[in-house]
């Protein structure tokens, strides 16, 4: 089974990452763009059957840190099987 | 009994032969090398040192890997027993991330690494590592560090001020600390985290660019209060 994390910084903590980012898009002349924030894409291939309780407690031990980020699980269909 | 201080080197630490210099330097004692792998920590220790450097090459978080290895689990045992932890730079970060402290260390808001000597203001002089030196008074210690920038929410930070656990502050912009936090103590005043690096400031040769001797006297008063207990 292929599950697809994304770890995020929380609303409200400030992302120096995505501030310089959005400064340099500015810079390229994009002046549309409002807001970015960057984030981490964790790709896992688990056997099948490991329950979500799992998936969570993985991400609460160890993918994220809880106290500056978020995350969300999605599990991806063959389809859209990460390369 | 000879003071026994233990150094853990993680894959990547590099500041650990610095730290046992330090403890050997200041105690007269040789400093314990202990490694990441180990499941079980040397008998009777009196201090335990988390050195800084990139462990694990900074993968996912600075000091997330660290964290998680085999002798962080005999650390965290150890501390909540009361064992004196002192984790600088990456060993903060580890220090952190593994719940012996509050809060996290997040890039600088600057973008770019930060090396340089900064003045540190002591904001506690009661716990082992604090206790000889005076209320405001300034160090100077370097810094070198890419992910220092101290972030706890509003309610924890006021939890360390009011409890008088931020055992410093930069005296100077750094990092984007909330409140310019640099140091701090756990509840019990025990374990200490600091991203400056007092064991790169133990000799009073060392060019005052480098802070003279400010840090040898961290590892002189947690020392001398551990010998005398």
């Amino acid at each position: 089974m292929n599950v697809r994390i994304l770890v995020r910084l929380k609303p409200g903590v400030l992302d120096p990452q995505g501030r310089a980012v959005h400064h340099a898009l500015e810079g390229l002349g994009f002046d549309s763009v409002e807001d970015v924030r960057i984030g981490r894409m964790i790709d896992m291939d688990v056997a099948d059957g490991t329950s979500d309780e799992a998936l969570t407690t993985m991400c609460e031990k160890l993918l994220a840190n809880m106290v500056i980020e978020d995350f969300t699980i999605e599990k991806l269909d063959s389809e859209k099987e990460p390369a | 009994m000879a003071f026994r201080a233990g150094v853990i080197t993680f894959p990547g630490s590099n500041c650990d032969r610095d730290m046992a210099v330090a403890l050997e330097a200041v105690s007269g004692e040789p400093a314990i090398r202990i490694w990441h792998g180990d499941a079980t920590l040397p008998d009777n220790l009196d201090l335990l040192a988390l050195p800084g450097g990139f462990s694990y090459g900074d993968y996912l978080r600075s000091g997330a890997m660290a964290a998680k290895s085999p002798i962080m689990r005999a650390v965290v045992d150890a501390a909540k027993r009361g064992m004196p932890v002192l984790g600088v730079c990456n060993g903060f970060q580890v220090l952190t991330e593994s719940g012996l402290l509050p809060g996290a260390l997040m890039r600088n808001s600057g973008q770019t690494f930060v090396c340089r000597t900064v003045p540190l203001k002591v904001e506690n002089t009661s716990s082992l590592f604090t206790q000889g030196f005076e209320q405001g008074e300034t160090l100077r210690i370097p810094v070198a560090h890419h992910d220092g920038n101290y972030f706890a929410d509003e309610t924890t930070l006021d939890t360390l001020e009011g409890e008088g656990l931020v055992a410093f502050r930069y005296g100077e912009p750094v990092n984007g600390s909330r409140r310019d936090i640099a140091g701090i103590l756990s509840a019990n005043g025990r374990v200490l985290g600091m991203m400056p690096h007092p064991e790169r400031a133990i000799s009073p040769a060392a060019h005052p660019s480098m802070g003279g001797a400010h840090g040898r006297r961290l590892f002189e008063n947690v020392i001398g209060a551990l010998v005398d207990a």
